[in-house]
């Protein structure tokens, strides 16, 4: 437990950083909906002979990193301001994503390819003869939402109850979310399961009955997940800076202080990373009908550890450093990948390790300290990254 | 033209081949080149009546070195090129046919179909080479290739071969082959000894065996035999052979069990290390391990002639690199971090990133073959049912010595004594003049380079590519934090009882299932124990 302390030393600067990311709520939001509208109106309305015009596929791409972004946000709010590590939310994102899939998979009806009016192709290759009970009412969209949101939320809360219920804290938590994780792709691989095995579910056709590939569906698909970032982005704020989020605070600074206070910690944690989880599942649901598939690879452990990077670098318990670090990433990762295939993974890993080492509070961090410094004028600013990292250690 | 240069081509390769076996008494030709080769070429030319004698001549002047000559013409393989008599075998694939040369197994592709005639023979020369090869290899001075010359012999005994049995009962010096010419006999005592007080007496005696003929036979004689009591008696033999049956099975999975137990105990004895004695999350230990297995890759491509000693060389090899690569990665980064875990973790994935990218750079994304050493193939064979991979069997040893001779160092060495007290009480440690730094640093390449020997051990069981050590990785952290952190001991029971688990829930669930059980349970475990099978006591503890 002493390691939470240590860990977090930069407790009142985490607090500081809080309120002033908290001003900026506004300012980003409306940075947010006039960029996603702007975006939205060029695809539609300028053709595409137009300098302005932005292609169908940039909104897909862009519609994509908002998905991230939202991830990004769900593991911000459990390891920014709770400090519980999880490795493993990329299996909740997965979760919702299934969900979701399977919904679609059943709006494909008998235009699959073997041409079965209620199970999907994959079932029918498998010799299946009836849909499996968990497929049950997946071709109602409201249902399938509601499991996208139910499920995650549903395993976060049993995982979490057990662990936080016996004080699993630390690395053994992050390790142990890792399991989880990896548990579930082992078993999303298997044919046996009733979810399509290695290939995962692909080749949807509408969804509530406007086609997939259509302009005006991605735009609106791009434009709903624009609006639900700002729409959790607000909520979480408001969450963390109301009286649970001090007592979400109180607990990563100083949990046995906070438990010998009174509160009830692993209550906090559990409904904490039960939101979380649901954020993340939400992500998943708007985040399969854009890319087109989900398969048993949004599962594997390290999509998860990418997710933290993400966070790592826009700047861990500050939301907005959150939502930047995973746009910036997931932007630059596009790029790598088709420019130099086989450097992205070496500018990752270096990215992990100068970001642990050099950058402990990410992006937002290095912004404010270059404020500070602008601000006072004078060069003797103490936020060094070298002294951040002596400080977390004394303290 | 063409048949001069391909005799000349054969030519030259029998020769090679002869002198490289260097064994020129086992080829055939060099025994009497004359009348050896005369009579086999007699063999494409004499008439299907004028065969038995000429067999038997060759029999008589090859002996042993007749074998595979007399299987391939039972086989009906045995064809001769028509150009120069030359004698070949055939072998269909699908409905292709390929030719080999009889003496040396090479491809013979420039012959086609209608340059060749095959030897033909019938019935009589069928049984007259039966019971002749049946003869040559009960009399084959090598005992292994006896034995398994009766083992094949025991599907379908007549009594031409229970007298040649008998006759080399008597001559038989080793004690195994004799018991089992003693099952063949009684074997055919019960199938053609009308009596029924005989065969029950060849029923209590064939209960104690564990080969598959006789079971098939007690099993016929337990469903068609008239006599009440013979049947009675087949299946009590056949209930005592089912148990031992099933006892020897248990023992293979055991085997089984404690083999993935070994490679468990090996791939988490670094980060039992690392991570339970230093307390450093080292999330690019799988990585340590592929660089050992590496290693050995490499290790054999630089001596490609001495495979069977290469491991010698490749086990202090992969330790340097890996343990190198660990004092590296813990001065550069690791050092920084300390008392920061989440951070350490974040920082050593991205190594292991670095790492993995690296592999696939400089040798490929794919896998790369790396050769077992003679000695490590095949396998030993306790009885018909069991037999233990020596591979498995060697890799079981090996981490067990790898394991004691860690717990050795950890408790007799000062090294041992500075890395307990670091870990025990930093500060003090350096107060009473400890380099803390120095032994961090030695701590931290000891568990890197333990995993780079266990690369080595794994490169031998699986496949050795950029993503071996991804696979281990969380199932070492898990065997970790199930022993208990910073519990050796409990880390080899933590391994083994993992393994046995997995091993023996395999057959009712499959593999996969089996693997997401234990981690299931681990989880739960994890939950209600969180400091592992055995935690530890006492100041260390916090």
């Amino acid at each position: 437990m002493t390691f939470m302390n240590t860990l977090f030393g930069q407790g009142r600067n985490g607090l500081q950083s809080r309120q002033q990311a908290g001003q900026k709520t506004l300012p980003f939001v409306a940075i947010l909906v006039i960029s996603t509208l702007l975006a939205c109106a060029s695809n539609l309305l300028l053709t595409e002979d137009s300098p302005l015009y932005v292609s169908t596929y940039t909104i897909t791409l862009l519609g994509k990193y908002l998905c991230y972004a939202m991830l990004a946000l769900a593991v911000d709010i459990i390891w920014g301001y709770c400090g519980i590590l999880s490795l493993g939310h990329g299996a909740f994102f997965a979760l919702g994503g299934y969900a979701m899939g399977m919904y679609l998979m059943r709006q494909i009806g008998d235009r699959g390819v073997y041409g079965d009016p209620v199970l999907p192709d994959f079932m029918v290759f498998l010799d299946w003869k009836s849909l499996p009970w968990f497929w049950q009412g997946m071709d109602q969209f409201w249902f399938a939402i509601l499991m996208a949101v139910v499920i995650p939320g549903l395993l976060a809360f049993i995982f979490g109850w057990l662990a936080f219920r016996s004080r699993v804290t630390g690395v053994y938590l992050s390790i142990m979310t890792q399991a989880l994780t990896y548990a579930l792709l082992l078993a999303f691989f298997r044919n046996e399961m009733g979810f399509g095995g290695n290939n995962g579910l692909t080749d949807f056709k509408e969804i509530l009955g406007f086609d997939l590939q259509a302009d005006a569906t991605r735009v609106s698909l791009f434009a709903i997940t624009a609006f639900l970032l700002a729409v959790i982005f607000i909520i979480s704020q408001y969450l963390m800076n109301s009286r649970m989020g001090k007592v979400i605070l109180a607990i990563r600074d100083g949990e046995s202080r906070a438990r010998f206070m009174g509160y009830h910690t692993e209550r906090y944690k559990v409904w904490l990373f039960v939101y979380s989880a649901i954020i993340a599942g939400i992500a998943g649901a708007l985040y399969v009908p854009q890319v087109g598939i989900i398969n048993p690879g949004e599962f594997s452990p390290i999509n998860s550890i990418e997710i933290v990077i993400w966070v790592a670098v826009g700047g861990r318990g500050t939301l907005i450093g959150a939502i930047i670090g995973a746009l910036i990433i997931n932007y630059a990762k596009t790029r790598f990948t088709a420019l130099f295939p086989e450097a992205w993974l070496f500018a990752l890993g270096g990215l992990f390790v100068l970001v642990t080492l050099y950058l402990p509070k990410g992006l937002m961090g290095l912004w404010e300290t270059l404020q500070t410094k602008l601000n006072k004028a004078a060069p003797e600013a103490e936020i060094e990254p070298k002294d951040e990292i002596k400080t977390g250690v004394s303290s | 033209m063409k048949p001069i240069i391909t005799l000349i081509y054969c030519f030259l390769v029998s020769l090679s081949t002869g002198l490289m076996a260097n064994d020129l008494a086992n080829n055939p030709t060099s025994l009497n080149p004359q009348t050896s080769n005369e009579l086999r070429l007699a063999l494409t030319q004499v008439k299907l009546k004028a065969m038995p004698p000429l067999l038997m001549q060759i029999k008589q002047l090859e002996e042993q070195q007749a074998l595979p000559l007399f299987k391939t013409l039972l086989a009906g393989r045995l064809y001769y090129v028509k150009a120069d008599k030359r004698l070949i075998q055939m072998q269909k694939k699908g409905k292709e046919r390929h030719y080999f040369s009889l003496e040396t197994d090479q491809p013979l592709s420039e012959l086609s179909k209608n340059q060749v005639k095959k030897v033909k023979l019938n019935n009589a020369v069928r049984r007259l080479l039966k019971s002749t090869i049946a003869e040559l290899e009960l009399n084959h001075p090598d005992p292994e290739l006896r034995q398994a010359a009766i083992e094949s012999l025991l599907k379908n005994l007549d009594s031409k071969l229970i007298a040649q049995l008998e006759q080399r009962r008597s001559l038989e010096t080793q004690e195994k082959i004799r018991e089992l010419i003693q099952v063949a006999l009684n074997l055919f005592q019960l199938k053609t000894n009308p009596s029924p007080a005989k065969q029950i007496e060849a029923i209590e005696k064939l209960a104690d065996r564990l080969e598959i003929p006789v079971k098939n036979q007690l099993t016929q004689v337990a469903e068609n035999s008239i006599h009440p009591e013979v049947k009675q008696a087949a299946i009590r033999a056949l209930t005592k052979i089912e148990h031992a049956t099933n006892r020897y099975a248990l023992v293979d999975q055991l085997f089984f069990g404690l083999s993935l137990g070994s490679v468990l105990l090996l791939a988490s004895i670094g980060l039992a290390i690392t991570f339970g004695v230093m307390g450093v999350i080292n999330m690019a230990h799988g990585e340590m391990i592929m660089l050992g297995a590496y290693t050995t890759y490499v290790v054999q491509l630089l001596m490609p002639n001495h495979i069977d000693y290469s491991l010698w060389v490749a086990i202090p090899a992969a330790f340097m690199v890996s343990g190198l690569m660990g004092v590296i990665i813990e001065r550069g980064v690791i050092r920084h971090l300390h008392g920061r875990p989440l951070e350490t973790l974040l920082a050593t994935f991205g190594i292991s990133l670095i790492l993995q990218q690296l592999v696939r750079s400089v040798f490929s994304p794919l896998n790369r073959q790396v050769f077992s050493p003679s000695w490590m193939t095949g396998s030993l064979e306790i009885n018909p049912v069991l037999s233990l991979t020596l591979n498995r069997l060697y890799i079981l040893a090996f981490a067990l010595i790898v394991f004691f001779a860690l717990l050795t160092l950890l408790r007799k060495t000062s090294l041992g004594l500075n890395v307990r007290a670091v870990s025990q009480n930093r500060n003090m440690a350096k107060a009473m003049g400890v380099k803390t730094g120095w032994v961090d640093a030695m701590t931290f390449g000891l568990g890197s380079g333990i995993a780079g020997i266990a690369g080595v051990a794994l490169s031998q069981l699986t496949n050795v590519g950029p993503n071996l050590g991804q696979a281990y990785i969380i199932d070492s952290f898990m065997v970790v934090v199930f022993g208990g952190v910073g519990n050796l001991f409990g880390t080899l029971v933590a391994a083994f009882s993992l393994g046995i688990a997995t091993k023996f829930l395999e057959p009712m669930t499959g593999a996969v299932l089996a693997a997401i059980i234990v981690l299931v349970f681990i989880i739960l475990f994890i939950q209600k124990r969180p400091k592992g099978l055995f935690p530890q006591k006492g100041r260390a503890a916090e």
